[in-house]
């Protein structure tokens, strides 16, 4: 190569030709780059759709989120209250935070320009700050691109035409791996544990159970709540009905987890051997527990770890109360029960049963020999129907069809049974009935998605065959001679929009009457308690306010030596809630008794 | 008379380098006796951050290591945690990986062809190149969400599908930067003066460049026939036609010249790509992020990015953290030692050529 290559000098001028082209670069301000459509700038948050999980705060390592209180949001059941404040000069726009956000709330927009003389003003509420960001979202994730898992690992379950032959539990239950692919779903959000009237350690179980220490899952569920297995299989679950990922997929199957867990111990003596709670010396103080049913039985589990004497006085062979008798075994097996009684009674508690508190033991014994007494009689006595014939022969309440089938019975039910009524109950008495080899129909008076019933019951019985009739109103039960149920007469119902804003009531159609041949009539309206044990007295010691007994913050009444709890006092009237009862009661026992 | 050696400290700010460090010069007149690199600037202590960070939250953090080219780093971290776990990736997930790996290395070297001349004094060239690069960056934006941080490789697959017209986007854009090309080269490569700094300069002894541990184009440039598409295929570059230029050189223009050959290869790769590439899904969804643990175990794996042979090992102890990420990168051999050894003799002005023409990289020396 020559020194002075001509061409080579020369060639790099012909770059002169870009000359007077228009510029590449776009002239801010007067012009301004649109972003594209999946461009990650600033957050924005749909603060209806939220529901302050915390998960966008918790994956996000910048520290850039943060949950704070809103003015304009109020927290309640499955919605913290909380929404999340996003730090602009700590975030680093990975919208790691948006494909885990369980709602879909959280998302990115197309706006990146943020010009500000004021640091503090960097923190700034999505949603709040950029109201007009709704217009704007471009990186968002769906169903599909959610790192969230939507989708529950199915249930296991006998086949409904299989089901109906036998009282063989319907649900089969989680595997160990399908018991820990479930568990992996879980956010830990704790939404759950505010809903549980427990206030259970939901996240800290689920997540022992995904890491595989089911031995520590038992541990941390037997911190408050010494019936986890029967939860596990029939908890109302209000957990479930808040979990994050039921926004827009499956919650978490929280309750069968549960089972899962305790499952693991097979027998009594494993279970004590996993617990291995800290029993306390005797203090020399006695408890007297009116009721083994899973109040009574929480407050004296805990009070005998706690070193009371306890003795819980019950009227049937077996202790469990309604979860004994009024639970079908298809979904509560006995030995499943019995297990975890056995073992709180391998740590001292005393159970007296077929002892009936008023008939072989008075109440005035029991006040006078125990230092307190906490009544934790239940709800056993049904509301009648109140329509004429219902006190036929082959007309009866679903709880003492129940009560029958659970100690062994096996009552006659004819071929043909109507079920009265839409909750957990009804749905028992009629599958109940169909294991017993009747036809059954369900006459509700709402809509099936009025159905106070859990869902997953209502389906059972669907598969096994169940005919439900909503909108129905039964009016007369019709009998023959013998004063033996023949027919009911019912009309039906359409749904009428209630003025006062309430749900909509349902209304009789004139001239729908129609008769329907039967053999037995079910009644399943409610229950409510039966105070005839308690003398007079001690009745009028106490505050009773439409049926139920009144009580304090910890669980006592007006006499500061009796404490009450489970369906007798709260208007949730399910195990978990009585449960709950209990736990509190033994504080406030405790704090009575002790200082 | 002997010259009085004097020190010059230069940088830590280099025209055409991204990121901060400095050489301490020893020179005699204006030849360098003695390099001394002093890195220590921008270490962020990426691999111990990762320790403490789940499996997916250190992916948000990998692309940092490397701000020209971050994607071999996605890429890599990926491809460990995947080769740990067993995690089968979709094969439309592969080729938009491919598809995103040379995008990226065309981002990389329009940088690279500015920051070349640059610090040669000839400006046009980076106002062009990183001009057109932001195409590139469009591009990148429409797909990934993000122009220079894509966090769009990860673990399972990539992100999101390519976006409706993307395609013939990119064909646009692989036209537009061919035409530049043959503008680049009467810029740069007809250049007189490009040709008068380059030839003969930055010389690497190709005997001693494979015990040196030189890697990617500057080891082409020395007549080694190296580049992990080939000798160890990864995604689906068997799948694909294209040579691996080599030059015998050694020297800066050699390695320009390499850089050059790879680009037009890389636009030609590019085009076969999007005409091959299949259907399908592209993401093999991990578990729940906050629970998810990979078994224990270990993997290398390494990818070719722009300056060569780009390593990750990745350690697990079966929990939902790595328990080591470990970095290896090219640019730890070239930006420090290699360029350590090369400077000696060499004029001050061409210290800055000379780096430049190795990819160096700060922010991966140190990361």
């Amino acid at each position: 190569m020559a020194f002075f290559d001509i061409k080579g000098l020369v060639t790099p001028f012909t770059a002169l030709k870009q000359f007077g082209k228009a510029p590449h670069t776009v002239t801010f301000p007067y012009h301004k780059k649109e972003t594209a459509q999946r461009y990650r700038g600033l957050h924005f948050n749909d603060l209806e759709v939220c529901i302050g999980c915390g998960n966008c705060s918790t994956i996000c390592m910048n520290e850039a989120i943060d949950m704070v209180n809103l003015e304009q949001i109020e927290g309640k059941a499955g919605d913290s209250g909380l929404r999340p404040r996003v730090d602009n000069g700590r975030c680093c726009w990975c919208a790691l935070c948006v494909e885990v956000c369980p709602t879909g709330s959280l998302n990115l927009t197309k706006d990146y320009i943020y010009v500000t003389p004021d640091a503090d003003s960097f923190l700034w509420t999505p949603g709040v700050s950029n109201p007009e960001g709704k217009d704007n979202i471009s990186f968002h994730s769906d169903v599909d691109t959610s790192l969230s898992m939507f989708d529950r690992v199915p249930m296991p379950e006998l086949d409904g035409k299989e089901r109906v032959k036998s009282f063989a539990e319907t649900m089969l239950y989680y595997t160990e791996e399908a018991a820990r692919e479930e568990a992996s779903r879980c956010i830990s959000c704790s939404l759950c544990t505010e809903v549980c009237p427990d206030h259970m350690h939901i996240p800290e179980y689920i997540n022992a159970i995904a890491k595989g220490e089911d031995d520590d899952a038992i541990r941390i569920i037997y911190d408050n709540n010494p019936l986890g297995e029967m939860c596990g299989k029939v908890c109302t679950r209000r957990c479930e009905d808040v979990c994050a990922l039921q926004v827009r997929g499956d919650a978490v199957a929280i309750r069968w987890l549960k089972e899962y867990a305790v499952g693991r111990a097979e027998t009594a003596e494993m279970l004590k051997e996993i617990v291995n709670p800290d029993i306390q010396e005797p203090n020399g103080k006695k408890v007297g527990i009116v009721g083994a049913g899973p109040s009574g039985l929480t407050t004296a589990y805990y009070l005998a770890l706690k070193g009371f004497d306890v003795t819980i006085y019950e009227a049937n062979e077996y202790a469990g109360g309604m979860v004994m008798y009024g639970i079908p075994k298809y979904r509560l097996p006995m030995d499943s029960l019995n297990k975890q009684i056995d073992y709180m009674k391998s740590i001292g508690v005393k159970i007296k049963f077929n002892t009936k508190v008023g008939k072989d033991i008075t109440f005035d014994e029991i006040y006078k020999e125990h230092d307190a007494v906490f009544v934790g009689i239940g709800f056993q006595k049904p509301y009648s129907i109140g329509i004429k014939g219902e006190d036929a022969q082959g007309a009866f309440p679903a709880v003492n069809l129940l009560f029958d089938v659970n100690s062994g019975k096996t009552p006659d039910m004819g071929n043909k049974v109507v079920v009265i009524g839409g909750g957990n109950v009804a749905i028992d008495g009629a599958r109940v009935s169909r294991r017993l080899g009747a036809e059954v129909v369900i006459m509700y008076r709402r809509r099936v998605q009025d159905m106070p019933a859990d869902w997953e019951e209502i389906e059972g019985a669907e598969h096994e065959g169940v005919e439900i009739m909503p909108q129905t109103i039964p009016v007369e039960i019709i009998t023959d001679d013998n004063n033996k149920v023949k027919a009911i007469k019912y009309l039906k119902a359409e749904m009428v929009a209630d003025d006062k804003g309430g749900r909509p009531r349902p209304v009789p159609i004139e001239g729908s009457e129609t008769i329907m041949e039967v053999s037995s009539v079910i009644g399943a309206i409610g229950q409510e308690a039966d105070y005839s044990f308690l003398p007079e007295e001690y009745r009028n010691s106490i505050e009773i306010n439409r049926g139920r007994m009144v009580v304090n913050e910890q669980m006592q009444t007006a006499n500061p030596k009796i404490f009450a709890g489970g369906d007798a006092v709260n208007r949730t009237a399910d195990a978990i809630s009585a449960i709950a009862d209990g736990y509190r009661a033994v504080k406030a026992i405790e704090k009575f008794l002790m200082n | 008379m002997r010259e009085k050696a004097t020190t010059l400290y230069l940088g830590p700010q280099h025209p055409g380098i991204t990121g901060n460090m400095m050489i301490k010069l020893k020179v005699e007149g204006d030849t360098v006796v003695k390099a001394q690199t002093h890195v220590g600037y921008l270490h962020r202590g990426f691999e111990k951050l990762m320790e403490r960070r789940n499996w997916l939250q250190s992916f948000t953090i990998v692309c940092r290591i490397c701000v020209p080219e971050p994607d071999p780093n996605e890429l890599n971290y990926s491809r460990a945690v995947e080769e740990i776990e067993g995690r089968e990736v979709p094969e439309r997930a592969e080729w938009i990986r491919t598809l995103m790996m040379e995008l990226s290395r065309l981002a990389s070297y329009l940088l690279w062809f500015g920051g070349q001349n640059g610090s040669a004094g000839l400006y046009t060239m980076p106002q062009w190149s990183v001009g057109d690069r932001d195409y590139i960056l469009d591009l990148f934006e429409e797909l990934t969400g993000g122009r220079v941080y894509h966090m769009y490789i990860w673990p399972g697959g990539v992100r999101r599908d390519l976006p409706n017209g993307f395609t013939d986007r990119v064909l646009q854009t692989m036209d537009y930067l061919e035409k530049r090309l043959k503008q680049y080269d009467q810029l740069m490569f007809e250049n007189t003066i490009f040709q008068r700094r380059a030839q003969g300069i930055g010389w690497i002894d190709p005997a001693k460049a494979v015990e040196w541990g030189v890697v990617g184009p500057p080891l082409r440039a020395a007549g080694f026939k190296s580049d992990v598409r080939i000798d160890d295929p990864y995604l689906i570059y068997d799948q694909l036609d294209f040579e691996v230029p080599t030059q015998q050189g050694s020297d800066v223009w050699a390695r320009a010249l390499v850089r050059r050959t790879e680009f037009q290869q890389s636009i030609n790769m590019v085009r076969q790509i999007i005409d091959k590439m299949p259907g399908g899904p592209v993401y093999n969804k991990i578990p729940n992020p906050m629970k998810w643990t990979i078994p224990a175990g270990d993997a290398y794996v390494k990818a070719e990015s722009a300056r060569g042979e780009f390593g990750y090992y990745v350690v697990s102890d079966g929990s939902n953290k790595p328990r080591r990420v470990h970095v290896k990168g090219p640019a730890y051999v070239h930006g420090v030692t290699l360029l350590e050894n090369i400077l000696e003799g060499a004029n001050i002005s061409d210290v800055s050529f000379i780096m430049n023409s190795l990819g160096t990289c700060p922010p991966e020396i140190e990361r």
